[in-house]
């Protein structure tokens, strides 16, 4: 017999504020996996990038706390494999925002070696404290 | 041909030996690339989220310097802007593709604009050397090549960003052939791969180099296990993290071997013969000795 899941009010609110900021509609995820197959940083994953869409999908907030989101390096392998032709990096990057503009930053400038700042190219340091701070 | 040319910050400091052998090769292919005057940085990574307009600012108004070039007349009728590194492609591209498809964000970043002499009027076309090289033909590229890389084993490696997403890629996402052909066009030898688009490991290179050690190690090691000689790359990132990094490689793992990167600009101009000199080997970390005496 079909179960109805009914998500609550916060949930509903989760979902809805993932789906505009990511422009994607998350509901089409089908579960196959195919993103968490091909994804290059699984390993270093706590939580499979197609889980993220299934507890996002259902409305779990506490889905924040997951490293996921800040393993993902946007380089769109999910993007281009998806069979429904979800950008799974858009929402991933939808994920990251909500916690950036609570100004939470993830990456610390002191933490950077004098040494490593001198052989680090541009590139990385702008890319890095683009995507890890608000 | 006379094309505007985006170069970005990278290859002004870390990466010359991108831009400079870069540069020498497609003047010989008859292809003069004249930088943007008042360049600025193109921000490197896309910004993906949809309320994030501001944030195309950047990329966007290296724009309006184009339209300035033809305006001049310093380029005629021509509204390419070329690029080398492949994330400021990327970067770029993905900014300029929003413009176009979106005439209300256009209009909102011109209007920030409004003490720019131009609007964007979402005419320029965003391209990398490799097509336009592509374009002319490998037969011209062949008729330059003094030294045919002959016996030189060349993994091909494209990373993310010339590739994906697909409505920016320069060849086909899962089975792209651009470097392949080059590298045939060059007298050198192909190897048959699964690493060529598989990340690095891209900015986490910064605060979890980790990540890209082991990134990094699998992408040498296979081309290793395939009869690499020597890895090419368009990426000035991609190249920090599998050059650079393989000191920190080593430290973890005792037992790697290392293996030259280059960039494709590099191994044109080595089977161009282009004086040593011109090709920046001094900037690669892993010292391309198979490309010195073959």
């Amino acid at each position: 017999m079909a179960k109805l899941i009914k998500l609550d009010d916060k949930g509903v609110e989760f979902l809805d504020k993932i789906m505009e900021l990511s422009g994607e509609t998350i509901t089409l995820c089908d579960q196959c996996g195919t993103c968490s197959g091909g994804c290059p940083f699984i390993a270093e994953m706590d939580v499979n990038p197609s889980q993220i869409m299934r507890q996002v999908m259902i409305g779990q907030k506490n889905i924040m706390e997951s490293k996921t989101m800040w393993i993902c390096a946007s380089c769109f392998t999910c993007t281009v494999r998806c069979p429904r032709e979800l950008d799974v990096s858009k929402v991933a990057e939808a994920l990251r925002q909500v916690k950036l503009r609570e100004a939470i930053d993830f990456i610390d400038i002191e933490k950077i070696s004098e040494e490593e700042a001198r052989i680090l190219p541009s590139i990385a340091i702008v890319g890095a404290f683009r995507k890890f701070t608000g | 041909m006379k094309l505007p040319y985006f170069p970005g910050c990278t290859l002004k400091t870390t990466a010359t030996n991108l831009e400079i052998p870069a540069l020498e090769v497609a003047k010989r292919l008859g292809i003069e690339m004249i930088e943007l005057d008042r360049w600025n940085c193109c921000g490197v990574v896309s910004y993906l989220v949809s309320d994030d307009l501001m944030k195309h600012l950047a990329p966007v108004r290296n724009f309006l310097r184009v339209q300035e070039m033809n305006a001049k007349g310093i380029v005629e009728n021509e509204n390419r802007l070329v690029t080398l590194c492949s994330m400021c492609y990327n970067t770029l591209s993905l900014s300029n593709k929003r413009m176009q498809k979106n005439p209300d964000d256009l209009q909102k970043i011109n209007d920030f604009m409004h003490r720019e002499e131009t609007k964007y009027d979402g005419s320029v076309e965003v391209v990398h050397l490799l097509p336009i090289i592509r374009e002319l033909g490998w037969e011209a590229v062949r008729k330059q090549v003094k030294k045919p890389l002959k016996n030189i084993k060349v993994a091909s490696y494209y990373g993310c960003m010339l590739l994906r997403p697909k409505d920016v890629g320069i060849d086909d996402a899962e089975d792209p052939k651009i470097l392949e052909e080059l590298v045939s066009a060059l007298g050198g030898e192909t190897i048959d791969w699964d690493s060529g688009s598989r990340c690095c490991g891209s900015y986490h290179t910064v605060n979890n180099k980790d990540i890209v050690v082991n990134l990094s190690k699998g992408i040498i090691d296979d081309a290793r296990k395939n009869g690499a000689d020597v890895i090419i790359t368009s990426c000035p990132l991609c190249a920090f993290n599998l050059d650079s990094r393989q000191k920190d490689i080593m430290e973890k793992y005792p037992e790697f071997e290392s293996m030259p990167v280059v960039f494709f600009s590099q191994l044109m101009g080595a089977a161009f013969d282009i004086e040593k000199e011109k090709l920046g080997w001094e900037a690669n970390y892993i010292s391309p000795e198979i490309l010195f005496n073959y």
